[in-house]
């Protein structure tokens, strides 16, 4: 655009050495406000399009131990030509007595991670040889049964809540089961939820017995009606779509969004000085909210 | 929470009597929560202690002590449904299931009959119900157990699975007894424990499709019963049951299954058509009031596209299986005759040609002042537009028919050897992607994926930056459709004579359609239709989100080309010779 501009202006560009009638008009000054706001909004200008992220971790206000899980993996493959933004981030929330849902949520985790990252081992850290022939979508599909057989012979009873996203290139794979969430904020001020719960409110809502108030108040809103580990076949909600550009990939487990809300979420996000202080206000926030859940949350953010 | 104790009545010393004693443990720990609960359970038990009906056992007696209250009732010999399904090898047949759901029909409408109130269950599901050793049914647990849990705190998983959505609110009346049932009887007719599928979902596991043995008139029955809407299921639990006795008896009482016939083949007339002299394999343009066709007969005809008069054509010495591009008042197509020619679209004079070593069955596509196709001489070909010369050729391994797609400054086409290329504007390969059969599919875009059929059977979506591939559908056959997207759907046909709806975030089957042949045209979406021909002679018109069918006109001949709808009317071409046009 700007060389579109520059091209059809080149005649009339002034000369730098004159500049004309700095002071003789006056302007509305911007107030801190809009400064910080256009500050904020302005990200370095790289040549390339890269991917950066951060998360943060808290065990809440009312448990006394963590049954979340997350991890955040940020790379690049460097092919011929150009590079790739590569990153994984996922969070998992475990359930089920005797400390078993800790188990479960790590070994999700682990799990799946370590099934991803075997398939990009050779191009993340040796020399492929050949193009990955699998899908990514049938990759993601795979690590979550991997995960899931597992959790059920290793911890029975227990389930969790799993939400990854695997960034290649713009685009961004999500593989979710339960009900932490996947959102794409942009800088618009547009707020997605890119998942959908698999609650049994959120059922009721969608089949129209429940309305958004009667939802709120819902006295069962922490059962689940899919969870990994939890029944004898699993499908995991799995889709692609454009990583939220300009703007953030931000997911979290159900001790963030369930008590501080989307607008809240948004202006911590778009006015934190960078994602470790994004990530930093929104668990303070769920802990000033009650911290009645661990609380985890990762924010990804593709710049340039 | 609590037991069920099996049970000796010593009252009779001399005889067996055997009872069975329910044990429920009062955990709440306010003393006039507990209170409430106690009295709750002892008025329910002076309730059920009035019933009399031959499927519902019996009271003797109750008690409460410290915190745990007792019911004495009737023993019952046999087992519950649940167990009796786990036991079972296969399904259980049919005429067995139906009496058990006319009996336990009998048992419910005794209960919602009751004066002065009617009593619900609550809580149908196949452990509740009990089989005798004569077979019959029996129901248990009457809810009585539902005062003693204390709710459970923190994120729990599961949910019953039987009850209907209104329950969940708290409204428990017949029809919410009605839709246990139904969702009892469809559990034990397919194995599959509702406790494991997301709530509500039955409708996703038709009966039919599990257990074939199940009649169409059972499964509507039951499919009645399961409606989400109290209001769709039955009235009543008699009509329920008159229902299932229709059933039984095959009398065809449930003749109200209605089946929407689409509009009859043969009312739908072409607005007008065309005869060449040879088959239409191709896909006709539209430009400034002319319909420009290729034909088997070597000529590419102009015609007037309000009333198919013909105006002129312009013979080359091949086939024409190509989609005609315009660029700047001419077309451009190629021929079998290995030629690309460009003609002007007013007179049909010859601008120029440009000779190529293999036939042309590639489309052409113009943009950013080149023409780009394939040939089967192998190479992707771009030439001048205005100087008609080649600027480069990219060699593949194989003849290339796929229809280049160019966007971004990239030129991505497949080719018959499998290999899927992305070349840039100076004709080197940016990326490539193999598939295991030909590419004979031409590339859709839709955000930053490019779709493609395979003969291998596939749909493929790959991200259009890098060539990693995102997803693959497997097709019944293999494809040489090429796909069109519309909102977040994917649509192709494939040689198993379907043409598919793909979501194209998640690769999920929306939809698919069935005509009697191969589809190898390629569908078009035109508002909320999509129109598409198949080699079993039709032009099917679909409704694109659903797939349902709107209308199917019948050519004499197998559709191989794909329609072109403009301003409300579809053109295309039949293997009988004729170019069609008929309304949208």
């Amino acid at each position: 655009m700007a060389d579109f501009f520059r091209k059809l202006f080149k005649k009339e560009q002034p000369a730098p050495s004159q500049p004309p009638f700095v002071d003789s008009v006056t302007t509305q000054p911007l107030s801190e406000q809009q400064i910080s706001a256009i500050m904020s909004g302005s990200v370095p200008r790289y040549e390339m399009k890269q991917l950066i992220a951060s998360a943060g971790q808290s065990v809440g206000k009312q448990r006394d131990h963590n049954e979340d899980s997350l991890l955040a993996i940020t790379s690049t493959i460097s092919g011929s030509g150009e590079s790739i933004p590569f990153g994984l981030y996922i969070v998992a929330d475990g359930m089920g007595g005797h400390q078993f849902g800790e188990v479960a949520s790590n070994a999700a985790v682990r799990i799946i991670a370590g099934h991803i990252l075997k398939k990009f081992h050779s191009f993340l850290y040796n020399l492929p040889t050949q193009i990955l022939q699998e899908p990514l979508q049938e990759v993601m599909e795979e690590s979550i049964r991997d995960a899931h057989r597992y959790v059920q012979r290793e911890a029975p009873g227990s389930g969790t809540t799993v939400t990854a996203a695997l960034v290649l290139g713009q685009q961004v794979t999500i593989a979710h089961v339960g009900d932490s969430r996947a959102y794409a904020l942009y800088t618009d001020g547009r707020i997605d939820t890119i998942t959908r719960d698999h609650s049994l409110v959120k059922r009721l809502e969608e089949l129209g017995h429940l309305s958004k108030d009667e939802a709120v108040n819902f006295p069962h809103r922490n059962v689940l009606i899919r969870a990994l580990g939890q029944g004898e076949s699993l499908e995991a909600d799995i889709f692609t779509i454009p990583f939220p550009s300009p703007g953030y990939l931000l997911i979290c487990s159900d001790g963030l969004w369930g008590v501080v809300n989307d607008q809240e979420v948004y202006r911590a996000v778009s006015e934190a000085p960078n994602l470790p202080g994004a990530c930093q206000t929104l668990i303070e926030a769920a802990n000033i909210a009650g911290g009645p859940d661990n609380i985890s949350v990762i924010i990804a953010q593709m710049i340039g | 929470m609590g037991s069920v104790y099996r049970a000796r009545d010593l009252h009779f010393p001399n005889v067996v009597k055997l009872v069975a004693v329910k044990e429920m443990i009062n955990m709440a720990p306010d003393p006039l929560v507990r209170q409430t609960i106690v009295q709750n359970f002892e008025r329910e038990a002076n309730l059920l202690a009035t019933l009399n009906h031959p499927s519902i056992p019996r009271i003797y007696d109750y008690l409460s002590l410290e915190n745990r209250s007792y019911l004495i009732l009737e023993f019952i010999h046999g087992k519950d449904l649940e167990t009796v399904i786990q036991d079972s090898n296969g399904f259980i047949p049919e005429d067995q299931v139906i009496s058990w759901a006319v009996q336990l029909c009998d048992v419910l409408s005794y209960l919602h009959g009751h004066k002065p109130d009617p009593i619900i269950f609550r809580d149908m599901k196949p452990s509740n119900v009990m089989i005798n050793h004569n077979g019959d049914v029996v129901l248990v647990d009457f809810g009585i157990a539902k005062a003693f849990q204390v709710g459970q705190k923190g994120t729990m998983i599961g949910t019953e699975g039987y009850s209907p959505p209104e329950q969940y609110r708290g409204e428990a009346n017949q029809f919410a007894d009605i839709y246990s049932l139904g969702a009892t009887l469809h559990h034990t007719l397919t194995r599959r424990d509702p406790r494991m599928e997301p709530p509500f979902s039955f409708a996703e596991r038709p009966i039919r499709r599990i257990n074939s043995n199940v009649s169409t008139e059972l499964e509507t029955v039951i499919n009645t019963a399961l409606q989400y809407n109290p209001s769709e299921r039955f009235p009543n639990i008699t009509a329920m049951k008159d229902a299932l006795i229709g059933v039984a008896r095959k009398t065809g009482m449930l003749s109200k299954i209605t089946s929407a016939l689409p509009t009859g083949a043969g009312s739908i007339k072409p607005l007008w058509s065309f005869k060449c002299e040879d088959e239409i394999r191709s896909t006709p343009i539209l430009y400034q009031g002319s319909l420009f066709i290729g034909c088997y007969d070597n000529n590419l005809y102009s015609l007037n596209a309000a009333d198919g008069q013909f105006q002129w054509k312009y013979a080359a010495e091949g086939g024409i299986v190509t989609r005609p591009a315009l660029y700047d008042n001419n077309i451009y197509f190629g021929s079998e005759d290995k030629r690309l020619h460009v003609i002007s679209a007013r007179t049909g004079k010859v601008v120029w040609t440009y000779y190529t070593e293999g036939k042309v069955r590639s489309s052409p596509r113009v943009a950013e002042g080149h023409v780009f196709f394939g040939s089967d001489d192998n190479d992707l070909h771009a030439v001048n537009v205005n100087s008609g010369r080649a600027v480069w050729k990219f060699a593949t391994d194989a003849p290339v028919h796929s229809t280049p797609l160019v966007v971004n400054e990239l030129v991505y086409v497949g080719s018959e050897s499998g290999a899927f290329y992305a070349i840039d504007f100076r004709g080197t390969l940016k990326w490539r992607f193999m598939a295991k059969r030909a590419i004979t599919s031409s590339p859709a875009l839709k955000g930053q994926s490019i779709f493609f059929g395979a003969l291998d059977s596939m749909l493929y979506c790959v991200d259009m930056k890098n060539g990693w591939a995102i997803w693959k559908y497997r097709l019944g056959k293999g494809s040489v459709s090429s796909p069109a997207v519309s909102d977040d759907y994917v649509f192709i046909g494939a040689a198993d004579g379907f043409i598919y709806c793909v979501d194209i975030n998640t690769s999920k089957e929306i939809w698919r359609f069935k005509t009697d042949n191969q589809v190898s045209s390629s569908p078009a979406i035109y508002k909320d239709s999509l129109y598409c021909g198949s080699v079993d002679g039709y032009l099917y018109c679909l409704e694109y989100r659903t797939g349902r069918l709107r209308w199917k006109f019948e050519s004499k001949g197998a559709i191989t080309g794909s329609p072109l709808v403009f301003d409300d009317i579809v053109y295309i071409g039949s293997t009988d010779h004729h170019v069609y046009a008929l309304f949208a």
